[in-house]
């Protein structure tokens, strides 16, 4: 009895959190499940739509596009998250925090302009960089002089670019959380594993990085969920084309940006459930792989 | 191995955290640095250990100038006060992280973590991480990672001050016990006078960076080389008054505003003016009624064996030890005799003794 009122408690204090995750998750998680299980476009408009079952879904698996669209967004999510999201935030956060304190803070803060800069300025300066021959900064400065040859950049190498584009951006999260958790180790255990016989490499790779457990768990799980989801850059810099037609991106085109101005709602809805699927299934897989359950275990404490 | 400490000075800009510190440390002797917060005790702890680079000076171990060897190639054992172990690690791991490093065989390891946890006795614990320890089981393991590599140097930073004051007293020992066992050469870090007394063979007393005395503890107690010491070293404090020094005929007396005290001839200060700032410890002065030095009674503070009176005399405060069974309260008046054989005489300008110089 007296245990209930305390949980009921607890309730109130959950509430604001509880109504944000119902209003802004699951109800629009249920409406897209929903438009995505009928025939919804502008064809039909809002009132003269039909259920029309797994329809949509059949459509993606047979659709032409498919596997394409699929394999890119799993390099492009696999690569930008190892090499940059984690990789380079991982070794900026290292690196700065072995820097003197006023150095280092300025090779962070230099590393946030991305994240502060508007997408649509960020990628065009991208663009400029890498314009076509015989424009671009790339081709100008470090191409022509050396009497070597031009190229587009961006349709030649698109993947490298959306990429080195979003991977730049995405450092950023990691370093700051990589950073405040390599700071937050006691300065007697770094202390303590030099005198015991550490290089700084070896402090690094036994002492720092197993340390790190807890927010390279939550880096990378937060990375991912956002990279499967996020398209703005590649919409403004290839908007899809060059084989750079993720997931997200391509759901997006078929809702609410296509061409022949026939809106596919329903088989938009459905190509982001599956995204929210795919996300929800990595989720629980990291869970388990990083072990949760035993980072808040009980601990086991006599006397002396 | 033993250890010298030459001209050692190490600055925080302008900051001058340890000035030309000089100490000749013997092989297989236990030093206490012994100071309030701030005096540079640690960091000259950390210069030692090689994680502080010193300004100026030398650190010579044996007869190896190591200023310049990295921590790692020191061959010391550390010890902290946050105990310092590694979370993620279990306690065997910890103790043979060093081991490990060296690439020693598995065989090897396990032997060496036996015979360390036997010593301390902690082998019942191998198989569990530091967050599952209590205090006292996470300093032992922490001794263990620091003698399984057979250091030539053991360094303490304060060791025992998260533990409850019980434990304090037994880890004490049994430090104590390990180290004279062992002979491994130790420099202990502390602000507790009390464990410097009773661990160290010698104590280097610091202030504000600078070396106030280095000597056995019973001579610091016995013969404080400045008033600083006197009050730093010793439980309850010595208490301290300004008197005028005369000449009565044979005899030298102390004149203080409410009272005159005789000087015993063995224990007159040998330099100095009239002035001069007498000291004497609260176990040096009785309780005589007959006595014409009357005290009044403020508070008493029962500590067990002793009664702490705190009393005053006009408007000078002096603390006392007596004997519980008097049963004084607050209020009384007593009369005090001060013994002169236990007077200390300290300069009132440089707060230098005017009898151990």
């Amino acid at each position: 009895m007296e245990k209930e009122k305390r949980n009921l408690t607890g309730l109130w204090f959950m509430l604001p959190a509880i109504i944000l995750v119902i209003v802004f998750f699951f109800i629009p998680v249920i409406m897209t499940i929903g438009i995505s299980l009928t025939d919804m476009s502008s064809v039909t408009g809002f009132s003269a739509w039909k259920w029309v079952g797994f329809k949509n879904y059949i459509k993606i698996a047979q659709h032409p596009d498919s596997i394409t669209n699929f394999i890119a967004t799993l390099k492009y999510v696999s690569i930008t998250l190892i090499f940059f999201n984690v990789g380079l935030g991982l070794l900026i956060a290292i690196a700065t925090n072995h820097l003197k304190n006023s150095i280092g803070g300025f090779f962070r803060a230099a590393w946030l302009l991305p994240r502060i800069t508007p997408p649509v300025v960020y990628v065009l300066m991208w663009s400029m960089l890498a314009a076509d021959a015989p424009y671009g900064v790339i081709n100008q400065l470090f191409r022509i002089p050396f009497g070597l040859s031009t190229t587009n950049w961006v349709p030649e190498y698109a993947f490298l670019f959306i990429v080195l584009v979003n991977g730049y951006i995405g450092a950023s999260f990691g370093m700051i959380i990589f950073s405040s958790a390599i700071e937050s180790i006691p300065k007697d255990i770094m202390i303590s594993s030099l005198v015991d016989g550490a290089s700084y490499s070896q402090r690094i790779r036994h002492i720092i990085i197993p340390q790190l457990r807890w927010p390279l768990l939550f880096v990378v799980t937060y990375q991912t969920l956002s990279l499967l989801t996020s398209f703005e850059y590649i919409m403004i810099l290839t908007d899809g084309n060059f084989s750079t037609e993720v997931w997200s991106l391509w759901s997006y085109h078929k809702a609410l940006n296509n061409y022949w101005g026939n809106f596919q709602y329903g088989f938009g809805a459905a190509l982001a459930a599956v995204l929210v699927v795919v996300g929800t299934l990595l989720g629980i897989i990291y869970m388990k792989y990083f072990r949760f359950d035993a980072l808040v275990q009980e601990p086991k404490i006599d006397e002396l | 191995m033993d250890v010298k400490l030459k001209n050692l000075t190490k600055k925080f800009g302008a900051e001058t955290a340890v000035d030309k510190m000089n100490l000749d440390i013997k092989d297989g002797e236990f030093v206490a640095f012994l100071g309030p917060s701030g005096c540079g005790k640690t960091t000259t702890l950390l210069m030692t250990a090689g994680i502080y680079k010193p300004d100026n000076g030398e650190i010579i171990f044996g007869d190896r100038l190591v200023n310049k060897v990295q921590p790692k190639d020191r061959n010391i054992g550390m010890v902290f006060q946050s105990y310092a172990l590694y979370p993620h690690m279990s306690v065997y791991e910890n103790i043979v992280f060093s081991m490990k490093l060296q690439k020693k065989s598995k065989k090897e390891m396990m032997l060496e973590a036996d015979r360390v946890a036997g010593l301390l006795g902690i082998g019942t614990l191998l198989k569990r991480k530091p967050g599952q320890l209590s205090g006292g089981q996470q300093q032992r393991v922490a001794l263990g990672r620091a003698l399984i590599k057979k250091p030539e140097l053991l360094l303490f930073d304060e060791p025992l001050s998260n533990l409850d004051a019980r434990l304090r007293i037994t880890m004490r020992s049994e430090i104590k016990r390990l180290q004279r066992d062992l002979g491994i050469t130790s420099i202990y870090v502390t602000h507790d006078q009390v464990e410097a007394m009773t661990m160290a063979d010698r104590v280097a007393v610091m202030k504000d960076g600078k070396l106030q005395a280095f000597m056995p503890p019973v001579e610091l107690h016995e013969k404080p080389r400045t008033k600083f010491i006197a009050q730093f070293v010793g439980n309850p404090p010595m208490n301290f008054f300004d008197v005028e020094l005369k000449s009565e005929g044979q005899n030298m007396q102390a004149f203080h505003s409410k009272f005159t005290l005789n000087l015993d001839s063995g224990r007159i200060p040998g330099r100095g003016g009239k002035n001069v700032v007498l000291g004497i410890r609260p176990e040096d002065i009785a309780i005589d009624p007959s006595s014409d030095i009357k005290a009044e009674i403020l508070i008493v503070e029962p500590l067990g064996r002793d009664d702490l009176l705190q009393c005053r005399i006009g408007d000078l405060d002096i603390s006392i030890l007596a004997d519980p069974k008097e049963k004084h309260r607050s209020g009384d008046m007593i009369g005090l005799d001060m013994d002169s054989r236990s007077f200390q005489f300290f300069d009132p300008e440089s707060d230098q003794s005017l009898l151990w110089y």
